[in-house]
């Protein structure tokens, strides 16, 4: 029987949409160790049958945290949310223009922002709107928090620029801008400027990608992601925060008190299973749980995990090197003998501060669904089946 | 040969020592990389507006005049009168009292209810609007577009003009609600 690159590619499809993997291995053609394989080549592809995707909503993309494995998102499933699209920037042309409360304004091409002392810093970056919305039994962890994601982040200290353009002692804000066709813009207290800002180019070892900020953004490490502006070309030094529609209009959280909370800048302690999840289904015997964890505070200290709704908790192993603001593997083994369960995580961070559930957390704020800074725990009901479906609090 | 190779090691060590202060010298003041930017390169795209007014360029409208272009440029994605959506729907002051959006989180997000600065409306539309032609109002249109919303809101007279002196002094009901970061560091509890 002949087959086809396109066949190979049809029966790949074919097993994503089944969810199962043996259609595309019953159509591999040949005995691999009869036929000369594939030349080298400039760029390497990912495996024909190892298809993951993000998961595209709108303006929004979401990594595929069920198809991942360690702590590093591979760049193109890194999550996406743009304003106004993507732009195309030709690094020729690109510039960083630094002014306002500094001695000497200063303009920098990319060529410049490269021949700084460099950092490369392994983060994660998190939306604050990281919490599946409609989420329902079909959801899947990508679903409910993809918005979240971890790169090898490479560029200069945004601190070496300051110094370079001198700001002035009365500065204590500064306002980023993007070259997108939002323009988008937010405010930044000085202090996080000059302690751990980037002016990031690089990404997992090369270029950031477009959807990233391609050739250069801001980076704020532990930081909700709306601040660290993509495409950035300008940096203004000022004396205020700037009240841009993105710290007033978006990215406030209403309080049941009738206030409403701007610059709540840093994300809280997290954890999520990623397996088992919607859509897996289990056989009686040895599981291992796996999840990620991830705090703005620093570094994760402990991740405990229930396989009876929350009765019991038992520390997770979590996977070294734990780094600081990024996401963080932990793995439980589980001897699942069947009959329902519902599966949770909650992460401890290095402060000791405990991921809260909902209930926790709606009654600090009030009753309302709130959207942005929700780092509820989650959990993954088991059926008898062995079906793993989602299911929001409470699961008794 | 350990006794050499002790040696040799102790050897290495003291190089290591004495060329890795050198390696890592202190950073200059200035890299020097980089040029000066003139004041018109500045201008040319330092476009922000501050809540007192800072960076509002010259121009003046009217919500007459920006109801022109509203109905051109805006109504097609905000609705005939900003309450119809399908985006962002951009009028109304419902609840007159309060600030119930914890408690209903169905209430939209308007400028007059929620918006606490009249600046923001400027800069925001200014930069961004319409998505189809984003930066291609001009200074007066946009001064026009803000007198209409806010006009809309009840916020300003019907022919009251916006401009760089009138624009910073609209009070916004929403602004005495918000408040900046408040939550206690971690590990307490964070609303």
């Amino acid at each position: 029987m002949k087959v086809t690159r396109r066949d190979l590619l049809a029966g790949a499809a074919g097993a994503v949409v089944l969810g199962k993997t043996t259609r595309a291995q019953t159509r591999t053609p040949v005995d691999p160790t009869k036929v000369r394989g594939t030349p080298t080549s400039a760029m390497g592809q990912r495996a024909r049958t190892a298809t993951p995707q993000r998961l595209v909503r709108g303006n929004i993309s979401s990594t595929p945290h069920q198809d991942l494995m360690g702590i590093i998102t591979p760049s193109d499933l890194h999550f996406e949310r743009h304003h106004a699209g993507v732009p195309e920037i030709d690094p020729a042309n690109y510039s960083l223009l630094i002014h306002g409360m500094v001695d000497r304004p200063m303009v920098f091409s990319l060529a410049d922002l490269k021949r700084f002392p460099s950092v490369s810093r392994i983060h994660f970056l998190e939306c604050s709107g990281n919490l599946g919305r409609v989420a329902g039994p079909e959801t899947t962890p990508g679903l409910l928090a993809g918005l979240t994601s971890t790169s090898e982040w490479t560029g200069v200290k945004l601190a070496t620029l300051l110094k370079e353009v001198g700001v002035q002692p009365k500065a204590t804000w500064l306002l980023a801008e993007g070259s997108d066709a939002a323009v988008l813009t937010r405010s930044v207290p000085m202090a996080k400027a000059l302690d751990d800002a980037l002016i990031a180019y690089g990404q997992n070892g090369e270029a950031i990608r477009p959807e990233q900020g391609y050739p250069a953004r801001l980076f704020l490490p532990g930081w909700e992601g709306n601040a660290s502006v993509k495409w950035l070309r300008r940096i203004e030094v000022s004396d205020a925060p700037f009240m841009t529609r993105e710290e007033t209009s978006k990215y406030t959280e209403p309080f049941a008190n009738g206030t409403a909370r701007m610059f709540s800048f840093q994300m809280d302690a997290r954890s999520l299973i990623t397996y088992p999840a919607f859509p897996n289904t289990l056989e009686p015997g040895w599981v291992e749980i796996k999840g990620i964890a991830w705090t703005g505070a620093g570094k994760i200290r402990r991740v405990e995990v229930s396989t009876n709704g929350g009765a019991t908790w038992a520390a997770a192993e979590l996977q070294e090197p734990v780094l600081s603001m990024a996401h963080t593997r932990f793995r439980h083994l589980w001897n699942w003998t069947g009959g329902e369960a519902v599966i949770m995580s909650r992460a401890v961070d290095g402060t000791g501060y405990v991921q809260p559930t909902r209930a926790e957390l709606l009654k600090l704020r009030g009753p309302g669904t709130a959207i942005y800074h929700m780092n509820p725990i989650t959990g993954w009901v088991v059926q008898a089946t062995g079906n793993v479906i989602y299911k929001q609090e409470p699961w008794g | 040969m350990r006794r050499t190779a002790t040696l040799w090691g102790a050897t290495i060590s003291v190089t290591v020592a004495v060329t890795g202060a050198a390696l890592f010298a202190q950073a200059p003041a200035r890299f020097g990389f980089g040029r000066p930017a003139t004041p018109q390169e500045i201008a040319a795209i330092d476009i922000d507006v501050m809540p007192d007014g800072r960076g509002l360029p010259p121009g003046r409208g009217t919500s007459a005049e920006g109801a022109v272009i509203y109905a051109a440029k805006c109504a097609q994605c905000h609705g005939k009168t900003g309450t119809e959506g399908p985006n962002d729907i951009l009028v109304g002051r419902e609840p007159r009292t309060g600030f119930q959006f914890a408690q209903n989180p169905k209430l939209p997000h308007t400028i007059g209810n929620y918006w606490p600065y009249a600046t923001t409306v400027f800069d925001y539309v200014r930069r961004a609007m319409p998505p189809t032609a984003p930066g291609s109002l001009t200074d007066d249109e946009v001064y026009a577009l803000t007198a209409f919303l806010l006009h809309a809101n009840e916020l300003i007279a019907v022919d009251a003009v916006m401009d760089q002196s009138t624009l910073a002094r609209v009070v916004m009901p929403a602004r005495q609600y918000f408040v900046p970061e408040s939550r206690p560091a971690p590990p307490k509890p964070r609303p």
